[in-house]
């Protein structure tokens, strides 16, 4: 819905009426707003308090990645995708890179892939936490923040002392990884497994029997698995409905096909549901993370990859399960060094469909709590 | 010169001797008390809650961040004035004006002690609840002279919200004012006769009628936490969801006005649970450990208290960074925390003593609420409108009725007894 139109459509200017005898109120939420969770805007239109129907704005971070990535080379457009979703950089660089892999028909040595995994993994564990404390903040709970904050930068310091840097990572490279693990490395991971499964715990301590943490989830933004399927929401908020579908398992890519997990999935498909799903999705990541850590095998980490790329004539759709959903890469090449065109299928965005009809006759507060449990970043919704 | 030594030795309030001269000092010491109690409240709310949180909170200014308070205050003062262009400008100018002036007046009745309050009115708790109510009438000033979508939605629903919870709230007293008739045979509504007859009973009244005392003190628990808009009911001013509610257009001095009546509010309903239920300013187990010994040693908790904190101080200046740049707060701190010992040596003094300890406990108590407050807001997290509403009318209100009605029960429960006999023969 335009916005001109979705103003037109309130009553008091269908029956003539001067604004003050309506009862509908347009509220903008955003683009400044503390919970919005960066530059989304939300207009919304009330009566009361009562949601009557809302209209997300995007596009106050479009930076026009898709655009960059046909000015560049295949390699030089990489560390690009870790800007769309910053808090899992590291995700967006494993869909670009295996991407382009399968395009050009290379395969990543058995090495590289248990280091992806390693470090992906440890992404979907920081990203949830981040998700977790600023999903918290929205509803009220302003100490889970810190918690997960504290928890995550553990992981920050691993990839900081594997790549050097911190969010925007760049820690992969087409046809493997750039560095070989430090000394230690695994070491340090199995260490912060053992140290995150009883913080885990305690952020459930805080929240999962809290009696108005559960009021204010339980029943809220309910989407059933048929509805979650029409509009395309894919990762936890699919799974939160009851729909078992992940790509690690449905299409394993990595090396993800040699390890033991499961796939949480809810029932109600409530915002309740989705947080237990994520929840437990951190301490399946933590077994993965156990089970690749203890085997990394050896070998070299790159693929034998010309200094050039040139991939042949054609197109490649390839798609990994980010902490978000489902990320997936759609390139097609017309045989030169840069891609033809880049499309990428962001989870936030597409999740971020069901916005209205997850909040469309509910309260005010539920629009920040469905906007929290959404777990979007708009880095990656505007590109 | 005599008139003012004079009081000293009084056993009323100076409002109720007609003292008119030390019943200004009295209104200065209470504001200027306010004061500086909220700026105190202002930096332990930062303190403990960031300790909760795992962090420092304010370190920078002042050691420890002592002097935080200050600094903000003066960012405030100093800050530009500004008034939206659409705003009721006489509205939008007096509503905190308004809000500060409700909120101190409060005070008026508050008794810190036997002697300690501004005047002792026999509708004392009548006066408290009316004058805290007006506070409603400020925030609806203030949200609708804005002009603006946020600060109207929070003035909504803090109205709603402060009417609604004032229903449970009044119910609960009603039930602590029904005890104080008993044994005395006559009720009051005056603030210091309230304690006085817990005093008299010998027995502070969250005890009484167990645990009808106790259940109307939770009741009174709730309702004041919502009454004052604070976590987990801070819906008015829900920063995730209205980002400052009802003040989100004020800034600078206005807005350090609503602030300060805030804490004022927090402050005046923590005086009436604690003069209600917790015997104000009657010290504890004074059943148990009575006796000669006793009152002395209860006595000299004031000055300890004091030498205690001095101590810190003391401590804190000999473990400071031996750092050039650290010298004048380790001076600093060293030289309040030989003010602080000063304070309890003069604490000290019998005279002194036997009129301060009644303060001292009533601080006390109040502080034990303050600290409530900061522990909710670092633990729940918030209510949606309709949950809030539904707990204030489903919940509250038929339990404060209930334990209102069982009160009164219990209480002539001899007289029901002989009657319901009568009947029967």
């Amino acid at each position: 819905m335009s916005e001109s139109k979705f103003y037109e459509n309130t009553e008091w200017q269908e029956t003539g009426k001067t604004f003050l005898d309506s009862n509908e109120l347009i509220l903008n939420m955003g683009p400044q707003h503390p919970s919005t969770h960066g530059v989304l805007r939300v207009i919304l239109k009330l009566d009361g308090e009562k949601v009557l129907g809302t209209d997300c704005v995007i596009g106050y971070l479009h930076r026009g990645v898709e655009k960059i990535a046909e000015n560049r080379t295949y390699v030089q457009f990489n560390p690009y995708v870790d800007r769309m979703d910053y808090v899992a950089a590291v995700s967006n660089g494993l869909g670009y890179c295996e991407a382009v892999e399968k395009l050009l028909g290379v395969e990543a040595p058995e090495r590289a892939r248990y280091i992806r995994v390693i470090l992906t993994e440890l992404n979907r564990l920081a990203s949830h936490q981040v998700w977790l404390g600023t999903h918290a903040l929205d509803i009220g709970a302003l100490t889970p923040l810190f918690y997960c904050f504290r928890d995550r930068e553990e992981i920050l310091k691993i990839f900081e002392k594997y790549c050097g840097a911190r969010l925007t990572t760049h820690a992969f490279r087409i046809g493997g990884c750039q560095y070989e693990i430090y000394e230690g490395f695994q070491k340090e991971v199995l260490d912060y497994c053992d140290f995150v499964l009883p913080k885990i715990d305690e952020y459930e301590e805080l929240l999962t029997t809290n009696r108005i943490w559960v009021e204010r989830t339980k029943g809220v933004g309910v989407l059933s698995g048929a509805e979650c399927i029409e509009l395309g929401a894919t990762g936890p908020v699919l799974r939160g409905s009851g729909v078992k579908w992940d790509l690690r398992k449905a299409q394993p890519y990595a090396a993800y096909s040699k390890f033991e997990f499961d796939i949480p999935i809810g029932k109600n498909g409530d915002t309740y549901d989705r947080y237990l799903v994520r929840i437990e999705e951190m301490r399946q990541s933590v077994r993965i993370l156990r089970q690749a850590a203890s085997s990394i095998p050896e070998g070299p980490i790159t693929a034998k990859v010309p200094k050039v790329l040139r991939p042949p004539a054609g197109e490649i759709y390839h798609s990994i399960e980010a902490p978000k959903g489902e990320l997936g890469y759609f390139i097609v090449s017309d045989g030169s060094t840069q891609p033809y065109r880049v499309r990428v299928r962001p989870p936030s965005f597409v999740n971020l469909q069901a916005l209205d009809k997850m909040v469309r006759g509910w309260l005010v507060a539920d629009v920040v709590a469905v906007i929290g449990t959404l777990d979007i970043v708009l880095g990656e919704v505007d590109r | 010169m005599h008139a003012l030594t004079d009081y000293l030795r009084s056993n009323v309030t100076p409002g109720e001797a007609g003292d008119l001269l030390w019943a200004t000092i009295y209104v200065l010491l209470v504001v200027a008390a306010l004061s500086v109690a909220v700026m105190l409240m202002t930096w332990l709310e930062r303190k403990i809650l960031a300790h909760i949180q795992i962090r420092y909170g304010p370190m920078r200014v002042g050691p420890h961040g002592l002097l935080q308070p200050i600094a903000d205050s003066l960012k405030l003062l100093l800050k530009e004035d500004i008034i939206p262009a659409g705003a009721d400008k006489l509205v939008f100018w007096l509503a905190p004006v308004a809000v500060v002036m409700t909120a101190f007046t409060t005070f008026l009745v508050v008794p810190f002690g036997r002697t300690h309050a501004v005047t002792d009115i026999n509708i004392g708790i009548l006066f408290m609840l009316g004058i805290s109510s007006l506070s409603v009438l400020s925030i609806i000033m203030g949200g609708w002279a804005s002009n603006s979508h946020y600060p109207l939605m929070g003035a909504l629903r803090s109205s709603a919200q402060m009417v609604s919870y004032e229903v449970p709230m009044a119910m609960a007293i009603v039930s602590a004012i029904l005890m104080t008739s008993l044994k005395t045979g006559t009720g009051t509504l005056s603030m210091i006769r309230i304690v006085e007859s817990q005093a008299v009973q010998g027995r502070w009244f969250i005890f009484s009628f167990f645990p009808l005392g106790f259940l109307a003190f939770v009741i009174f628990g709730i309702a004041m936490i919502a009454e004052t808009n604070r976590a987990p009911f801070d819906l008015p001013e829900a920063e995730s969801e209205l980002v400052a509610g009802f003040h989100t257009e004020y800034s600078g001095f206005r807005w350090s006005l609503f602030f300060l009546a805030e804490y004022a509010g927090m402050l005046a309903v923590s005086s009436i649970a604690v003069t209600l239920w917790l015997g104000g300013w009657l010290r504890p187990f004074s059943n148990a450990l009575a006796g000669k010994t006793w009152d002395l040693a209860f006595s000299l908790l004031p000055a300890l208290t004091v030498f205690a904190l001095a101590g810190i101080c003391l401590l804190g200046a000999v473990r400071m960074p031996k750092h050039p740049s650290f010298k004048i707060q380790t001076v600093g701190l060293a030289v309040f925390g030989l003010f602080l010992g000063a304070v309890g040596l003069v604490l000290l003094a019998p005279q002194v003593r036997e009129r301060v300890q009644d303060m001292y406990w009533f601080s006390v108590k109040v502080a034990f609420f303050m600290y409530l407050y900061i522990w909710y807001r670092g633990t729940f997290p918030r209510y949606r409108f309709d949950q809030l509403m539904k707990i204030g009318w489903k919940v509250l209100l038929p339990l404060s009725l209930a334990v209102l009605i069982l009160t009164a029960l219990v209480g002539i429960r001899q007289e029901l007894a002989t009657v319901l006999m009568g009947v029967l023969r």
